[in-house]
């Protein structure tokens, strides 16, 4: 018995797709540690697609949850599809969180959504000056 | 799975010999103890029975300067706005501190709304109260002195006897919240200057729901529940006969253990604080390392959060309590942490055990066992961790 649905308690306890990308192509940190909750979402995209999402988080069970649900959402969309992907997705697919949580633990989707971000101001970059 | 209960601050066991003394209040002595039946007069007899058992276990002279409470919260609410409003014809003027219990401190800021002035003496690093602190904030308004004999969260037990004296000489009541410190630590209202101390029964062992505030004889006071008259016309409503005799019963078991059992805690303590901070880099204590509850170990380690450390123990079958906000119902972290001068993210990472009779030396090597093992992983999920560190 805890707080958390069966389906977050099983990601906090089995973390997808943990770790660093060291060559990702996007980085987005959202979150900070004064707060309690703080992630970095690291993205690798091929042909317009995120071939590979990993995350990094400080936070609580559900900071944990979102950031590994969202890896499994993410991954294999396009960079479209995944800008789509929303925090109320990552709460739904993960059987719904606590009230208080939605808010300040339900990070994921903005750090998603930060790390394309960071990757298309990178390719725009290297664009111009190519 | 093994499990280990490590969060008596949040709830007690009852001990199975205060079940056993309530068990007849249930159903064979029901009277009501202000009747003067023979069914009310036993009831009254276990009443002041109770009554009796509880002043012992703070030194009171009079067992009719103790009226029982709804339990700590009450107790604290009735100490503080009681003496205040009664004595508002004397000054208006409030002395607390940083790291009491929320009921201290709500009610204070309550009291602040009605036109009372309340001031906050802060705390050391230690959580410790200086002395001279409070003194210099006492004036000719000052009413009451409100300090905690120790609080539960970080186990600092504070310099009550002198803050006792202070408050004496200034003409203020003292009054103390020790629903953590009492029958864990000897207390003595008279040698330490107490005019109220706030009990809760749970804390010692005993039922939940019913707690006692001492008053000393002489101390004015204004009820804040008015009906019957019940407890001196101090706390009115037809008494929790079967808690207050659990109540009772406790108080005179943690009198009689206190001294066997706090040695026993204290070395299970030491043990405990040193092996952990020993096999776990950025490990720190919260709190004073001697003067603290026998049963307290206050830790936080960097950069992972408590929740997470929560959930992760309770999944090894060990509970405990973390003063990070993600377990709060305000988002904010302890404010006792705070008080102490962690930053919000260390407190964050703050674990509370709190240790009971029940405790063994094979429960916290269990603990020992199995805690490095969920730092490392959470702070191999953490991105504030240093690399040194993976």
């Amino acid at each position: 018995m805890t707080m958390y649905s069966e389906k977050v308690m099983e990601h906090f306890r089995n973390p997808r797709n943990m770790g660093e990308i060291p060559d990702a192509d996007g980085v987005g940190t959202v979150g900070n540690p004064v707060c309690g909750d703080m992630m970095t979402i690291y993205i690798k995209v091929k042909d317009n697609k995120l071939a590979d999402v990993k995350f990094k988080t400080f936070g609580c069970g559900a900071a944990v949850a979102t950031s590994s649900m969202i890896t499994e959402l993410a991954k294999g969309k396009t960079l479209e599809e995944a800008l789509k992907i929303t925090r109320a997705d990552v709460a739904e697919s993960l059987g719904g969180l606590p009230p208080v949580k939605m808010h300040c633990s339900n990070l994921a989707a903005d750090g998603l959504h930060e790390a394309i971000q960071d990757y298309l101001k990178k390719k725009e970059a290297k664009e111009a000056a190519g | 799975m093994k499990r280990v209960y490590m969060d008596h601050v949040a709830g007690m066991p009852i001990d199975p010999r205060v079940v056993e003394a309530m068990m007849p209040y249930f159903s064979v002595v029901y009277g009501n103890p202000s009747s003067i039946h023979s069914f009310g007069q036993e009831a009254r007899g276990a009443l002041e029975d109770s009554r009796r058992r509880v002043a012992e276990l703070v030194g009171a002279a009079k067992k009719d300067e103790v009226v029982f409470t709804s339990g700590g919260t009450e107790s604290n609410n009735l100490a503080i706005k009681g003496v205040a409003y009664r004595n508002k014809d004397k000054g208006n003027h409030i002395v607390t501190t940083t790291i009491e219990h929320m009921s201290v401190l709500n009610t204070c800021k309550y009291l602040g709304r009605q036109g009372f002035k309340i001031t906050y003496v802060p705390v050391d690093t230690y959580g410790t109260v200086d002395v001279h602190d409070i003194e210099s904030q006492i004036t000719d308004d000052t009413i009451l002195v409100s300090v905690i004999y120790a609080n539960g969260e970080i186990g600092t037990i504070e310099p009550i006897k002198q803050i006792g004296e202070i408050a004496h000489d200034k003409k203020a009541y003292f009054h103390v919240d020790a629903v953590a410190a009492a029958g864990q630590v000897p207390i003595n209202v008279n040698e330490e200057h107490i005019d109220l101390i706030s009990l809760s029964s749970n804390d010692l062992y005993g039922p939940k729901g019913v707690g006692a505030l001492y008053i000393k004889e002489g101390t004015r006071i204004e009820p804040v529940l008015h009906g019957g008259g019940q407890e001196r016309g101090l706390r009115s409503g037809t008494e929790n006969l079967p808690s207050i005799v659990g109540m009772g019963k406790a108080a005179e078991i943690a009198n009689a253990e206190m001294k066997t059992e706090g040695e026993r805690q204290s070395r299970l303590r030491a043990r405990f604080i040193k092996d952990m901070l020993d096999s776990i880099p950025y490990s720190f204590l919260n709190g004073h390392p001697t003067k603290r509850l026998p049963n307290n170990v206050s830790v936080r380690f960097s950069f992972i959060e408590g929740e997470s450390l929560i959930l992760s123990l309770d999944m090894e079958g060990v509970a405990a309590s973390t003063g990070s906000a993600c377990t709060a119902k305000t988002l904010e972290p302890s404010h006792v942490l705070r008080a102490i001068g962690l930053k919000h993210e260390e407190a964050h990472g703050s674990l509370l055990f709190t240790l009971g009779r029940q405790s063994t030396d094979e429960d916290v090597d269990y603990v020992l066992r199995v805690l490095p093992a969920i730092v490392k992983r959470l702070r191999a999920m953490s991105p504030l961790t240093p690399k040194e560190l993976m």
